[in-house]
């Protein structure tokens, strides 16, 4: 009984903390400005300035920044999907010379960030004269979630027992009818978490951006945020109701995907 | 196109009918059509930007932007003659070994505690998850703010509990401001690695702790004897990752200090990134990425073992 006591209170002590900075993230977002230079700083706002999240929107191209990063996360999201599903279909049901070595290289570029590579990122952009768009942004998120989606696709399509899918076709299915009823939904687990993970990814990718765009249209969230506190101004309030409406639509998402998610990124290697 | 040649060659010898030529070439190039897209887009987006990393590494290019040429290596010679660097890659070091042995550490205890029946369990697994999708910029803008000189919680709940007697400038030293970076790291490195130890501890069977507690093991023993070496693969696994991701870490840095003051809480990482787009040294930068770039390639060499990704892909 004790035991269940000090448990559950280390649980709750546990969730405090880790949510504690967006709890903060969520009072600061309502405080009036002036009282934000105020030393020491307040717990809670002395007044409840809801209108913060209404104001945001004025006090710079809030929407453009959510436009940018919706349309760079939705096409890479399309994109890598578009390439990983027949690719790992294909590595999964088929035995064909070469099949090793992509699935190698699979895992290897799984391991890469765009961190370490942004210098060469830059230079191809430049060569490519992509720098400043979307196009650059959407190849970029695109390529770099690819690896794990073909991974965490192949082990779902691996995992379904090929007579299945022939069953349905000697049933009269078709081919593609035996694919779209049979195998698909069973594989909708893996088809959602490659979707959320990598639009997830895209939507929270900074470096990248912050290096290829420039003018102020094209800057998705994450360089979009930081610009609202300066040499110049400091509107915390703003910087954080933004990051707010950045980070809770994706908080839900992730929680759907959070249990498929570990055998992928383990590479296989934990279950 | 090694597979085509053998056969076509094989095809001359034997006298037994094969299919046609034009058959043999369309098996052989099926899968291409279904790999081709993804082949394209690794290629040219993945694999382009670390040959054209290690190009720029080699060539003379000068402030403005202009390719003059290749000059050997220069812009290694210039890298190793920084003053900054040794401190720099010490600092790197660290940086990735504080924060993975720490983070490994207190994920052991959270996944245990996330992996043990209590009222709220389900609640306080998604409180875990927050860090691990947000933003990892936005969260260390908050730890900044948190940090704040004048208005922080940090110095108002200190000033409170009279642990200090006036407000701290945490972020303006650099031995506290790294330390507090390596832990807002830790804090973002957190969720990942606990669901794995928790992926882990969930594969272990019910009745191999049956058969310690009939032997009348301690609960000691049973955690060191039992627990802890069936956790190694989820262990090593996560260790490895993190390692990769620690030394990635670009954004917590870069909103809370920018490597300063001057680079003396710079990793290796914003070190390159400051080398190329704030000194405008482009070819020196491209040396630094190449040098960490080596670094990431042994640890995923690591990895794969680590997966035994030969069984994997059976």
């Amino acid at each position: 009984m004790t035991r269940r006591v000090v448990l559950t209170g280390l649980g709750w002590l546990v969730a405090f903390v880790f949510l504690l900075p967006y709890l903060q993230m969520f009072i600061t977002a309502l405080k009036p400005e002036k009282e934000l230079t105020k030393s020491p700083g307040t717990y809670l706002p002395s007044h409840w300035t809801w209108s913060n999240f209404i104001d945001v929107w004025s006090a710079a191209p809030v929407w453009t920044y959510l436009r940018v990063s919706l349309t760079v996360a939705a096409a890479a999201t399309i994109v890598t999907l578009a390439c990983a599903m027949p690719a790992a279909y294909y590595t999964a049901r088929n035995r064909f010379r070469g099949r090793g070595a992509f699935l190698l290289l699979v895992l290897v570029t799984q391991m890469f960030a765009p961190t370490a590579l942004v210098i060469g990122i830059y230079r191809e952009m430049v060569a490519l004269n992509l720098t400043d768009t979307l196009l650059a942004l959407i190849l970029v998120n695109a390529a770099f979630n690819l690896p794990f989606c073909i991974w965490i696709l192949h082990g779902y399509f691996s995992s379904i027992p090929k007579e299945l899918e022939e069953a349905a076709f000697l049933d009269g299915a078709g081919r593609v009818g035996a694919l779209t009823r049979v195998t698909l939904p069973i594989s909708m687990p893996g088809v959602v978490t490659a979707i959320v993970y990598t639009f997830i990814a895209a939507w929270n990718e900074y470096i990248v951006a912050l290096t290829v765009t420039a003018s102020p249209d094209r800057r998705p969230l994450t360089v979009g945020v930081p610009s609202f506190v300066t040499q110049y101004q400091a509107h915390w309030q703003f910087l954080f109701a933004t990051s707010l409406i950045a980070i809770v639509p994706v908080v839900i998402l992730f929680i759907f995907i959070e249990r498929y998610l570990i055998g992928g990124l383990t590479a296989g290697s934990v279950k | 196109m090694q597979d085509l040649k053998t056969r076509r060659r094989g095809a001359a010898t034997s006298q037994a009918p094969r299919p046609s030529l034009l058959r043999r070439t369309g098996r052989a190039l099926t899968p291409l059509a279904w790999l081709g897209p993804s082949l394209v887009l690794i290629c040219v987006v993945v694999l382009w930007p670390v040959i054209e990393m290690v190009r720029t590494s080699l060539q003379h290019i000068t402030s403005s932007g202009v390719t003059v040429g290749y000059n050997g290596t220069t812009n290694y010679t210039d890298l190793f003659d920084e003053d900054d660097l040794i401190p720099v890659v010490l600092r790197t070091l660290l940086w990735v070994g504080g924060i993975v042995v720490i983070t490994m550490t207190l994920s052991l205890a959270l996944g245990q505690l996330l992996n043990a029946r209590f009222p709220g369990r389900r609640v306080v697994r998604w409180a875990v998850i927050v860090p691990w999708a947000a933003s990892v910029l936005m969260t260390a803008l908050i730890w900044k703010w948190m940090l704040d000189n004048y208005s922080g919680l940090v110095n108002r709940v200190l000033l409170d509990l009279h642990i200090i007697d006036k407000p701290v400038n945490w972020l303006a030293h650099p031995g506290q401001a790294m330390l507090w970076m390596m832990w807002v790291a830790v804090f973002v490195s957190l969720p990942f690695t606990s669901f794995v130890i928790l992926a882990g501890l969930q594969t272990i069977p019910e009745d191999v702790y049956e058969a310690a507690r009939v032997d009348g093991a301690s609960a000691f023993r049973t955690y060191f004897g039992i627990t802890l070496p069936l956790l190694r693969p989820a262990i090593l696994i996560a260790s490895i990752i993190n390692v990769i991701n620690v030394f990635n870490s670009f954004p917590i840095i870069w909103a809370m200090t920018a490597g300063g003051p001057g680079s003396d809480t710079d990793t290796t990482t914003t070190f390159m990134y400051k080398l190329a787009f704030y000194d405008q040294h482009v070819g020196e930068s491209g040396a630094m990425a190449v040098v960490n770039f080596a670094l990431i390639l042994v640890m995923v060499l690591f990895y794969l073992r680590a997966a035994r990704w030969r069984e994997e892909v059976r």
